[in-house]
């Protein structure tokens, strides 16, 4: 029988960062020892995933210079240089990845996040929350209004420095395409020296995370513009008899 | 343009950008009230069956362990099952009464249990036809996980469907299948599996690659 045989290029994980690192010493004891159990021949379990274009979006969930004032009667803007954080989300063979969901969460301009267990002694913004989301459009482009966050300090070495990055989650097709990401800003001198960064062996894997200046897109007297695409697994379809 | 046939095959298919660590705040972005944060009116939660959804109610409970036996409280996971049926239902609609996603995470409270209130999916079909015993996808998250852990949760009182799965028949060790097989509680009617995943170590749960 002709049989619909789908699958994902299997994913590199020489490209992507080891789960232990010990350099980025909280991975020393929350990566596992035994070897991952591959599936060669996966099912719907992996092959399928959330569809999220009935899931009900607020006007301004990707707009992060207004999204966290709303309700509360706040009329004023966050601190920070205002900017767009733009991109698509493409697969390996470059096609675009229509209507799927990308989120995304960052620090303030100060570098501190609003979470109870973040303590860092930069003020809170009143005016900012720090979280967005939105849906790619039918070509996979994908954009979100906010500011740059700040690079923050963090107990890893002595004196270890977070580089200014926008966290980004996207889901892709399916489970087997789901992916947590960190887009850093072209030309931060933090980048090569962030313990995090350098969990990737591979200095091409580090370029896949860097935002891009794109200043003609930028809006005139307004805000910068950073370019940010997104490569998640390409997916493969043969039809041949499986036999 | 490249000339057809000129490049190795490899060096046309782009390289996925590379993962890095959900970290400590995670919450902020995918789980707002975890963070103490506001919520938006439609969030992807842990509630994945409102009542009227077909099947077994049930609760799936269990904490998150590190190498050193500590827990881990700043673990977020998500869930991926069919319903009772043994479907996958992929368009997520919060007015629907049971959605195939969840999300959910350990808590900074004593306990740091992440729950799902779910119902008891049926079983699956591998693409060649055989069945997989009922289970629940489940990926993790965490500061300290730099790419995000596939598992599976199986149940305990399904022991000749998991004797006969393909995929745990697959982890060649049967010691170690048992980490993947929640245990059945039930407390004044409501019924709870329970699945501690520990990330490193004795008793390392088994971790998937697809």
């Amino acid at each position: 029988m002709t049989h619909h045989d789908k699958r994902f290029v299997q994913r590199d994980r020489d490209w992507h960062p080891p789960a232990y690192a010990p350099g980025y010493k909280t991975t020393v004891a929350r990566s596992p020892n035994q070897a991952l159990v591959s599936l060669m021949k996966p099912s719907a379990s992996e092959l399928t995933g959330p569809d999220f274009r009935t899931l009900r979006m607020g006007p301004h969930d990707n707009d992060l210079l207004l999204n966290f004032r709303e309700g509360k009667g706040q009329d004023g803007l966050p601190i920070g240089e205002r900017i767009i954080m733009f991109g698509r989300v493409i697969d390996q063979f470059g096609k675009p990845v229509p209507h799927t969901l990308v989120e995304m969460w960052q620090a303030n301009a100060g570098g501190r996040y609003r979470h109870k267990k973040d303590a860092y002694l930069a003020p809170l913004d009143p005016n900012f929350g720090g979280v967005g989301r939105t849906l790619t459009d039918e070509q996979g482009w994908y954009r979100f209004r906010t500011i740059k966050p700040g690079p923050y300090p963090w107990p890893n070495d002595v004196n270890s420095w977070r580089p200014a990055h926008i966290h980004v989650s996207v889901m892709g097709p399916a489970i087997s395409t789901r992916l947590i990401t960190q887009m850093y800003f072209e030309g931060d001198p933090l980048i090569p020296i962030c313990p995090i960064v350098n969990t990737l062996k591979d200095r091409d894997a580090v370029e896949t995370m860097i935002g891009r200046l794109d200043i003609a897109r930028s809006n005139s007297m307004d805000c910068l513009a950073y370019r940010f695409d997104l490569v998640v697994r390409g997916e493969l379809q043969t039809y041949f008899e499986n036999q | 343009m490249k000339q057809p046939n000129s490049v190795p095959a490899s060096e046309l298919v782009l390289r996925e950008t590379a993962s890095q660590t959900a970290g400590p705040y995670v919450h902020i972005g995918l789980a707002l009230a975890a963070a103490g944060n506001p919520v938006r009116d439609e969030e992807i939660w842990n509630e994945m069956a409102r009542p009227e959804a077909e099947g077994e109610h049930i609760e799936v409970v269990g904490t998150v362990i590190d190498g050193n036996g500590d827990l881990v409280r700043d673990a977020f996971i998500e869930a991926w099952q069919a319903d009772s049926r043994g479907d996958y239902q992929p368009e997520y609609d919060l007015k629907k009464p049971f959605n195939s996603f969840g999300r959910t995470a350990t808590t900074f409270d004593r306990g740091s249990e992440f729950i799902l209130k779910t119902v008891k999916p049926g079983s699956v079909k591998t693409a060649d036809g055989q069945t997989m015993a009922p289970h629940i996808n489940v990926t993790l998250f965490a500061r300290g996980v730099n790419i995000h852990l596939h598992t599976r949760l199986y149940f305990e009182d399904e022991a000749e469907a998991n004797a006969h799965c393909p995929v745990l028949n697959r982890v060649e060790s049967p010691v170690r299948r048992q980490t993947l097989i929640a245990k059945r509680e039930e407390e004044g009617g409501r019924v709870r599996y329970r699945l501690d995943i520990k990330l490193q170590g004795e008793g390392e749960t088994v971790f998937f690659d697809f």
